[in-house]
């Protein structure tokens, strides 16, 4: 069973050739069996997954089910799951059991998924490599002495290794991306606002956006168009209808214009990726796709804007772990100051220290138009680069990552060189557009993604692009060995 | 330019993290390189860039000033580390 996509599995589902609770069993097996050499899993959740099973079964003998109705699947420990422990990969919160479900989880929850727990990650979503976690690093199915990827590391390697069809994971800076491409997975992260970030911890604000990790684009595209919508919960979430994202994976490619900028093949790429992006815009052109020469020529301040304006975002937001209300306290404070500054020094790991006082530091007095105010304006001009692209191009096409998967322990004494392996993923976030990695073949015998990305709003092309291809390659349906 | 460790302690007081001395070395070092990256962005001409406040230029959305929450203290206060009668207990603050 393991071996389906996600849409297969519904299919399956809904003709009875299997229960929701035999398919549940067999995820619960596997996760057993693997996750103790993978660590893809903070919390597993068999009880509640097996009686969400249930329930699921008996909507479907009551003709009462949707196409997700006891699929299972596996969010990343980010999202707030009710009477759930909810860790976000930090010992601030290893404490700390969700008095609520997030929108995500909630809607999920209601088209009838079966939760099978959650997964690790970087600790707050803070890193690219699944390093930062307070419960250790996730390895990767491929080759387990390399990274899976982060901040949805867990979430990667969990669906690679089909210990569960499909994860949720977030994206504030190629924390979907950067896992889907080094895991072999497809993974989407919507445009800023179209999926609500009611319940999701937040780390950066302006930039942070949940999507899901799974092995084909139908896959997520089924997922999405349950996930979407407005939410009067989040302020920042926009009231625009969702398309049948499903519905939409059909449309002939023929005469898409594929914007090919020139900054993403500079120095710094893995040759090898580099020629498995232009195979990929081969396949593309034999679809019926044209590609054209473009140009962003701010990209080069896309990781550096980044790293002011994600740390700030996550300096202000990381403050309410103060001890008081939930999380991790010090043992006999003295006093306020005591309680703030050693809870926080406890609570936090290295990597968010860092990133907190980076925050801190360029937001203080006498720093904050010299950092701040210049990264938003820089910010501007990334984000006019990408609307200038799109008034020519239908989507962007480039590498995912620079490289395959690195060693575990390769990148973390060196804060930048981690940070520039999301070099092609931090402008989207900045300018609050929609992007995919799927699976574009394989560089020392380690996948590779491709990256495509949309206009605001225009997850439904990118889903029908990934699809297309999908249908024509198949990378994605290449499993890691030993766990197929 | 680098950090001193004075400052680095200054930054750690301001963002209420207790670091260990020990440690003020590397956080030094990190920082001042992380600074130095950014450092960057000052090659770049913004004298008549706007900054961006939002990527889809949207403000923020209001709504009525109605009740919209029910009290559901005892369950949120599960989670604190210190509760009593409804109230959330820390040190003493006022003698």
């Amino acid at each position: 069973m393991h071996n389906l996509t996600l849409a297969e599995l519904s299919r399956e589902l809904q003709a009875r050739r299997f229960t929701s609770e035999e398919l549940t069993h067999a995820y619960l097996q596997r996760i057993g069996r693997f996750n103790p050499q993978l660590n893809a899993f903070i919390t597993v959740t068999q009880d509640e997954a097996l009686a969400a099973a249930r329930a699921a079964d008996a909507r479907i003998q009551r003709g009462d089910a949707g196409p997700l109705t006891g699929v299972p699947l596996a969010h990343k420990d980010i999202f707030c799951t009710a009477g759930v422990k909810t860790s976000c990969g930090s010992k601030m919160l290893d404490n700390f059991v969700s008095p609520y479900d997030a929108t995500v989880v909630e809607r999920l929850k209601s088209a009838g998924m079966v939760m099978l727990g959650k997964t690790n990650m970087d600790e707050f979503a803070m890193g690219s490599s699944n390093e930062t976690s307070f419960y250790g690093p996730v390895k990767n199915p491929w080759d387990q002495k390399r990274v899976p990827g982060g901040s949805s590391g867990g979430s990667a390697a969990a669906v690679a290794a089909r210990l569960s069809p499909a994860a949720t994971g977030t994206d504030t800076g190629g924390s979907i991306r950067q896992p889907a491409a080094l895991t072999g997975l497809t993974g989407i992260k919507p445009t800023y606002g179209r999926v609500s970030r009611y319940g999701m911890i937040a780390f950066a604000s302006s930039l942070d956006q949940a999507g899901v990790l799974t092995a084909t684009a139908e896959d997520a595209a089924m997922l999405l168009g349950v996930m979407s919508g407005f939410d009067p919960r989040d302020s920042t979430s926009v009231d625009q209808p969702v398309p049948d994202y499903t519905a939409e994976l059909e449309r002939p490619l023929k005469g898409l214009r594929i914007g090919l900028p020139k900054e993403f093949f500079d120095r710094g790429l893995n040759e090898q990726v580099g020629a498995a992006v232009h195979a990929a815009l081969d396949v593309y052109k034999k679809l019926g796709a044209q590609v054209h020469d473009i140009s962003l020529p701010n990209f080069w301040l896309s990781v550096p804007t980044y790293y002011v304006v994600a740390p700030a975002e996550c300096s202000s937001n990381l403050s309410r772990y103060d001890g008081v209300r939930f999380g991790h306290r010090c043992e006999n404070p003295v006093d306020l100051l005591d309680m703030y500054t050693r809870s926080r020094g406890e609570g936090f790991g290295a990597e968010v220290k860092r990133r907190i006082m980076t925050g801190t530091y360029v937001l203080s007095a006498g720093y904050y138009d010299a950092y701040y105010l210049k990264a938003q304006k820089t910010r501007s001009l990334i984000r006019q680069d990408f609307l200038q692209a799109f008034s020519q191009v239908d989507v962007i096409m480039g590498p995912s990552t620079p490289t395959p998967a690195f060693g575990l322990g390769e990148k973390t004494d060196d804060p930048i060189t981690m940070y520039l392996n999301d070099i092609y993923a931090n402008g989207v976030n900045l300018a609050g557009l929609p992007g995919i990695s799927i699976p574009m073949g394989f560089v020392d015998n380690l996948p590779v993604g491709l990256q495509i990305i949309g206009n605001y709003f225009d997850e439904a092309r990118l889903l029908c692009v990934a699809h297309s291809y999908q249908k024509e390659t198949d990378w994605h349906r290449r499993m890691p060995p030993g766990f197929s | 330019m680098p950090l001193s460790p004075d400052e680095v302690r200054n930054i750690a007081h301001l963002a209420r993290l207790g670091i260990s001395e020990g440690d003020i070395p590397r956080y030094a070092d990190n920082l001042s390189r992380i600074l130095d990256f950014v450092a960057q962005l000052d090659d770049a001409d913004t004298s008549r860039v706007p900054p961006m406040a939002h990527p889809l230029d949207m403000s923020q959305r209001l709504r009525e000033d109605l009740v919209s929450e029910t009290s559901q203290r005892e369950l949120y206060q599960k989670n604190a580390p210190q509760a009593e009668a409804g109230l959330y207990l820390v040190p003493k603050v006022i003698e």
